[in-house]
């Protein structure tokens, strides 16, 4: 390989860190996102022009294929839809890491390549493991945050002794591999643990953890593209690879933070006594004097309100209701009311998720208020309208010591004057936990679809205005 | 004991895991969301390694495995920085009302 390739990774490798750097901040997102996709023309560029391609024909019609299809999901995909396409895409990526280390050592298996020796064994070993691990982990995410299988945590009798048990098979499987490289059952068995136990580690983990075990597989196909770059003695995959793997622990460590709660209490959680501990108090929880009311009732109370405070979550995203939520607003604003939109740091299932959909609906960024901002201010709130959020507001997380979000921090909702909650059913939130909010005095339930108890509310209030 | 090559690809590694630790120390939750989904594009740097498995001549398994490489690999690289353009397309607009 020459000078000139190696110049143009190291020229993509510092497109890839001020690409990085430029996305933390928000005035210059969008810069680093381009700086980071010219990073990636440059690599790309310099590896064809590399004198051992010898079927260009082919790769170029792999590339032209998956150009298309990306181009394709990344433009039809809803907003709302926007974490498990960024799951899907991280499978999609660990994948490809954990096919080209299999590539590389069937290959020499064949005899097309020498046997692998030094840290090459070691790195298609890692390469393999947690590339497959990515794939299968990223796509039981998908399938949670899509709705294609339940949101809650999925345990059966003796979880943690199979999982362990596969963890120990899939490093013995490793070991055997690393030493004997071209021992093909053994490195099959790899790929086929590997896979497996990619389902059942994010199987039993929380929907409303997803981003963060989103975030935790992104760094796995970094750690794995980096693993690929060790097969191939490629420093382009070595520097960016471990550039997102560290780069992704520092965020998915941030997100817990935003929860107040650990990485091991995260992904291990639904393991053992927190799960049955958090049944019992969410039946007993069950009980008590729900108020349901109705848009028209609402309009009434909404008329005699200075300040309101909108509380939107997941349920808002679901029913695509942020466009009428802006009209609600903006008609509370044209009555003189103060309108503020209370953002939770991981309302959604995503961080930012609010935001994304508010800026989708022109609502005013300077609306959007975080939420240790705006917690001090809900006791001089008239009204709180929580639109499909639910866990985010839940004063247990306060209160109740033996409750699973117990520590995570909350809006304080439950301190303003008067609280509606326009929810789909009484079901529990995405956490399966049961919200004592909804039994407060000063809560009113409205039962319904977001989108049409919104529009129902702003039209109530425009004829209890006219 | 490991070659001159595999000592500066190590070197390499580690000088990367800290500059990205470094990178990301502060960010606002606003653009966790974009963040991740760049990063995660970036991860689709294994495309590299996939042309070079594909387009190396090394028999039709490794071919045939590293031009699936290529097109996963693809989609997560132009998906992903797709998605994070839309992402921060609409919070440039707000900046702006």
């Amino acid at each position: 390989m020459n000078t000139a390739i190696q110049l143009a990774y190291l020229l993509a490798a510092t497109l890839f860190i001020l690409g990085l750097r430029n996305l933390a901040s928000p005035r210059t997102a969008v810069l680093g996102n381009h700086l980071a996709a010219i990073g990636m023309l440059v690599a790309v560029v310099a590896t064809l022009l590399v004198q051992e391609v010898v079927s260009y024909g082919l790769v170029l019609a792999g590339i032209a294929v998956g150009a298309g299809l990306g181009t394709v999901l990344a433009l039809r995909i809803e907003m709302t839809a926007m974490p498990q396409m960024v799951a899907l895409l991280n499978g999609f990526g660990g994948a490809a890491s954990a096919l080209v280390a299999a590539a590389e050592l069937l290959a020499a298996a064949d005899g097309f390549l020498p046997s692998p020796s030094g840290i090459v064994p070691v790195a298609i070993v890692a390469s393999v493991l947690v590339g497959s691990l990515t794939l299968t982990g990223s796509f039981v995410a998908f399938a949670k945050l899509q709705e294609l299988i339940g949101g809650a945590p999925i345990t059966y009798p003796l979880q943690r002794t199979t999982n362990a048990l596969l963890a120990i098979a899939a490093l013995g499987l490793a070991f055997g591999v690393a030493v004997s490289p071209l021992d093909l059952p053994l490195f099959w068995g790899l790929v086929a643990v590997s896979l497996v136990l990619g389902v059942l580690v994010v199987l039993p983990i929380g929907g409303a953890d997803m981003p963060v075990v989103i975030s935790l597989l992104n760094s796995y196909s970094g750690i794995a593209a980096c693993a690929t770059g060790f097969v191939l003695d490629n420093s382009a995959l070595v520097v960016s690879g471990s550039l997102v793997g560290a780069s992704d622990i520092i965020l998915t460590k941030i997100m817990c933070d935003a929860m107040n709660r650990s990485l091991a209490n995260v992904l291990f959680s639904a393991f053992g006594a927190t799960a049955e501990e958090a049944a019992g108090v969410g039946g007993a929880e069950a009980q008590g004097n729900v108020k349901a009311y109705t848009p028209e009732d609402a309009a009434v109370i909404f008329s005699n309100a200075r300040r309101v405070v909108i509380v939107p979550g997941y349920g808002m995203a679901v029913a695509q209701a942020q466009h009428a939520v802006r009209e609600l607003a903006e008609e509370l604003a044209q009555m003189g009311v103060h309108v503020q939109f209370a953002i939770h740091p991981v309302a959604g299932r995503m961080p930012g998720h609010m935001n994304v959909l508010l800026a989708e609906a022109d609502v005013p960024y300077d609306q959007l208020v975080e939420m240790d901002e705006i917690n001090p201010q809900f006791p001089e709130t008239d009204v709180v309208l929580v639109l499909g959020a639910n866990d985010v507001v839940n004063p247990a997380a306060r209160e109740q010591k033996s409750s699973p979000i117990y520590g995570m921090p909350i809006l304080d909702v439950d301190r303003a004057q008067h609280v509606f909650v326009i929810k789909r059913s009484m079901n529990p939130g995405f956490a399966g936990v049961q919200n004592p909010l909804f039994f407060n005095d000063n809560t009113m339930m409205i039962f319904g679809d977001a989108k049409k108890v919104v529009m129902a509310l702003t039209e109530a209030l425009r004829e209890y205005n006219a | 004991m490991l070659e001159v090559p595999a000592v500066a690809a190590l070197t390499i590694l580690v000088l990367s895991l800290f500059v990205g630790v470094e990178v990301i120390s502060k960010v606002p939750p606003l653009l966790h969301t974009p963040l991740m989904s760049g990063s995660n594009a970036i991860s689709g740097i294994s495309l590299v390694g996939a042309i070079l498995a594909a387009g190396g001549g090394h028999g039709e398994v490794a071919t045939g495995l590293g031009l699936v490489a290529i097109v996963l690999a693809t989609i997560n690289v132009v998906g992903g920085f797709l998605v994070t353009n839309r992402m921060l397309a609409m919070f440039k607009r707000k900046d702006r009302s």
